[in-house]
């Protein structure tokens, strides 16, 4: 090899080497949120400005955190199934259904002096097995998962009606030990609430689960490319149905949080949260083609999203307009995302 | 011949690489000129400048004597710009006569004259001889040859000067690229320039008028006539080395041949392939000659469970594999390197050791939690004795050349110890100097007792790397011998059925 080559190679290894630790630092989870964490900070500062102290305080901080929590527990489930190249619309239907079915259980005379894990157990597994019929739906019958979600979405809420016979389930004096289960889910440890950390545990599961298990691994792989994952030897389905049973999960925690922070099961809970969880991830910089996405940017846009929340009632602006700044919202935070996505792959 | 598109000079950068860095070339009306280069030399940049997509940074290009800068693909098309590029574009949904004329549309006050545009399409197509496309077959259930005829055909039904034509015979057999140089021929008698880039130098030596070679972004020579300039030449020119890629060569196997690894017997698919028989040894490699379309890739395929057989059976040591589970070919120890390797082969924005990894992840977890500094370590090891380059296995790779990506396939494989390896057109899209490095790995592979099926479009290929060769005529294997035992001639008179060797 001759000398001139051999100084260009190693003239563009150094420039690689430059380029790859850039990268290294852009591709953490630091590096790729910066713009996220920057709006927060924006979103903030607007806030102390238009409500002052009233913002600034540690119980505004709080409040904050408690009305991104349970939102925050179901986005987190939609970022695996986004990543994974799926969609699902059903899960403000499965959180009603999850609460009305554990609610029922806890005002029945013969559940009387039963643990109040059995209504845990039930939620759990009400969202699990709707995800299963997602999960197998979208699988192995091949149906479109944005058909079979919307399919659930209509369905569950459905049951649930039928079950709560329309009535708001009240968590009342008979029945399960409805004090042991209120206790446990709003009692604060260290000043903050127990939904607050459950979020930050899911939250904290969520990001070692998509960045350091096999199962993460084949989750942006399905995502990414099904076809090169499938000649992998991936099991592609099997996969997909593990998913969809994940974002169930998350609806029946979720599920709890409500039932716990109203004292009720209704058949109108979680009405919406298809579109705030996946608004969520979405400005959390996920690509709803799949394959790409963070946990960090999901919390983000979870936190971005209920901050928002707050600043427009503390200044007393009405719901609608807080509806029609998300959408905006959305859209700014799609195209730029476009943009450095771009301006990245050339 | 009057210039009929002069190009000096051309610059385009992208953020972190020169991709183009000094490009002249000019091209005459009813020349066909080709445009010669390794993967990465610059020449799909230089094929998307001409067509519009790209801008230029610096440099001038004129039509016909006119500065004509191409700011858009309208642009260029209007100048008279027709390209046929390698991963086509055509809308697979719509019929023939639809993605023809897409764009510019048979239509009178906006409505579509389905029956004039079928009428001119079928002119079209028997024009590119092939009277037996229909223009209503929906162009998604065409083969990847006669999708290639369709994107001719929109070329053709504008009124192109330019015909640019980007690896047109990557998808093509011997029988279909003689059609297309019988095309070619008819379009620069009607003064249409052609420029074509392709990997084959025979192929170059048949259509070509004239060379120009791209070496790092740079024209390095321009306007060789082709006739008159020997292939040492232009490989020297292209590597700055002079080598030609050479087959490695095969141990002395009817000496020592292993055991039988890979048993196939009687493997059948519905309407593309029935009666296979196979049998691959330890240290052996096995080689699929046959037209585009007579069923090789779909017989792998079904060895490997991403199809399901509907008859026979495939053992690998021994144990019978369950029809259509990738998982059940993959535990046994098989390993597939698919033809389309960006859409079925790479997870493309991931690492290349994620890429690597992604068979054998089991190695690398407990309880679920991966390992990933082993994952870098192992990967690395076997980036570094594959010679992928660049170095790093945390880039992502689609950042590697075709050369370089066909070696993380083959490292996956790798990885896991597979006991025999399914290679679908390995050298596809691969530059020359990287061929010989994928032969070489190929047959050391083998060398260490893994049982190889390779098949490729070139006969060449087959041949020259396979210990054995099977022939496949329309889902049949109608051949098999020691591949020393056939030339190529009689393989292609195997293959093309009525055909007479050349």
């Amino acid at each position: 090899m001759s000398q001139d080559s051999v100084r260009v190679e190693r003239a563009a290894l150094e420039t690689s080497r430059e380029e790859s630790r850039f990268r290294a630092v852009m591709n953490s989870s630091v590096g790729r949120n910066s713009g996220l964490v920057i709006a927060l900070l924006i979103v903030c500062i607007v806030g102390a400005a238009t409500a002052g102290d009233r913002f600034t305080s540690t119980d505004n901080a709080l409040t904050i955190l408690r009305l991104a929590a349970t939102t925050g527990v179901v986005s987190i489930g939609m970022t695996f199934v986004i990543i994974g190249g799926g969609i699902d619309l059903s899960v403000g239907a499965i959180v009603a259904l999850s609460s009305v079915w554990c609610t029922t259980i806890a005002t029945q005379q013969l559940a009387e002096d039963t643990h109040w894990l059995w209504m845990v157990a039930v939620a759990l597994l009400v969202g699990a097995g709707c995800g299963l019929v997602n999960g197998i739906l979208i699988a192995y019958g091949n149906v479109v998962a944005f058909i079979a979600t919307l399919a659930m979405l209509a369905s569950a809420r459905g049951l649930a009606e039928i079950i709560s016979d329309k009535k708001t389930q009240i968590l009342g004096a008979n029945g399960i030990d409805v004090k042991g289960f209120k206790d446990f889910f709003t009692a604060d440890i260290l000043g903050v609430d127990v939904q607050i950390w459950l979020f930050a545990l899911v939250a904290v599961a969520g990001w070692v689960l998509l960045n350091r298990t096999t199962f993460g691994r084949r989750t942006v792989a399905v995502g990414g490319n099904p076809e090169a994952a499938r000649l992998a030897g991936i099991n592609v389905r099997r996969h997909t149905v593990y998913l969809y049973v994940l974002i169930g999960v998350c609806c029946g925690i979720a599920a709890l949080m409500l039932v716990a922070k109203t004292t009720t099961g209704s058949s109108t809970h979680g009405t919406g949260y298809e579109l705030d969880a996946i608004a969520a991830v979405v400005i959390g910089g996920t690509l709803l083609t799949g394959g790409r996405g963070t946990i960090v940017g999901t919390v983000l846009g979870v936190l971005i999203f209920s901050t928002l929340s707050i600043i427009f009632t503390l200044n007393n602006r009405s719901f609608s307009e807080q509806s029609l700044l998300k959408g905006a919202i959305i859209v700014a935070a799609v195209l730029l995302q476009q943009r450095l996505a771009s301006r990245s792959s050339t | 011949m009057s210039v009929l598109l002069q190009m000096t000079g051309i610059v385009k950068e992208f953020p972190g690489v020169r991709a183009l860095d000094g490009v002249d070339l000019d091209v005459r009306a009813g020349e066909v000129h080709c445009l010669l280069g390794q993967n990465g030399a610059g020449k799909s940049t230089l094929i998307k400048v001409l067509s519009g997509f790209h801008q230029p940074d610096a440099g001038t290009i004129t039509w016909e004597g006119e500065p004509a800068p191409l700011s858009t693909p309208a642009k260029a098309i209007e100048r008279g710009v027709g390209t046929i590029y390698q991963e086509l574009d055509l809308v697979p949904h719509l019929d023939v006569a639809e993605n023809i004329f897409l764009g510019h549309e048979v239509s009178v006050g906006g409505f579509t004259q389905r029956g004039r545009a079928h009428q001119q399409a079928r002119e079209l197509l028997d024009r590119l001889g092939h009277p037996e496309i229909s223009p209503t077959r929906v162009v998604g259930d065409l083969s990847p040859a006669k999708q290639q005829i369709v994107s001719m055909a929109r070329a053709l039904s504008r009124d192109t000067r330019l015909l640019i034509l980007d690896e047109p015979s990557a998808v093509l057999d011997q029988g279909e690229v003689e059609n297309l140089f019988r095309v070619i021929h008819d379009l620069t008698r009607d003064g249409v320039a052609v420029i074509y880039i392709s990997h084959r130098l025979e192929e170059i030596r048949q259509i070509g008028d004239r060379i120009t070679v791209l070496k790092d972004g740079r024209t390095v020579a321009t306007g060789l006539a082709v006739q008159e300039t020997p292939t040492a030449e232009l490989i020297r020119l292209m590597t700055g080395r002079s080598i030609e890629y050479v087959f490695p060569p095969r141990p002395d196997t009817a000496l020592d041949r292993g055991a039988a690894v890979l048993e196939v017997r009687d493997l059948a698919l519905a309407g593309v392939f029935t009666g296979v028989d196979l049998t691959v040894h330890a240290g052996e490699i096995v080689g699929f000659a046959g037209l585009v379309g007579a069923g090789r890739s779909e017989i792998i395929e079904t060895v490997y469970g991403a199809r399901r057989a509907t008859g026979g059976t495939v053992t690998v040591d021994g144990k019978r594999l369950r029809r259509g589970s990738v998982a059940a070919a993959v535990r046994a120890g098989v390993g597939l390197a698919p033809e389309e390797r960006k859409s079925q082969g790479l997870l493309l924005d991931q690492a290349v050791y994620a890429n690597i990894t992604v068979s054998s992840m089991s190695r690398f977890a407990r309880l679920g939690f991966l390992d990933r500094g082993e994952e870098r370590r192992q990967s690395q090891e076997l980036t570094s004795s594959l010679d992928v380059r660049p170095d790093g296995v945390t880039r992502a790779v689609r950042t590697l050349s075709g050369g370089n990506q066909q070696k993380v396939v083959l490292a996956r494989w790798l990885m896991r110890d597979c006991r025999v390896l399914l290679l679908d057109e390995p050298t596809r899209g691969v530059d020359v100097g990287a061929r010989s490095e994928i032969y070489q790995l190929i047959r050391s592979l083998a060398d260490r007792g893994v049982a190889v099926v390779v098949v490729s479009s070139e006969i060449e290929e087959v041949l020259g790397l396979a210990d054995r060769v099977l022939v496949v005529r329309e889902g049949v294997v109608v051949h098999e011998s020691a591949a020393t035992a056939i030339d190529e001639a009689e393989v292609l008179d195997l293959v093309m059925e009525g055909k007479v060797p050349a």
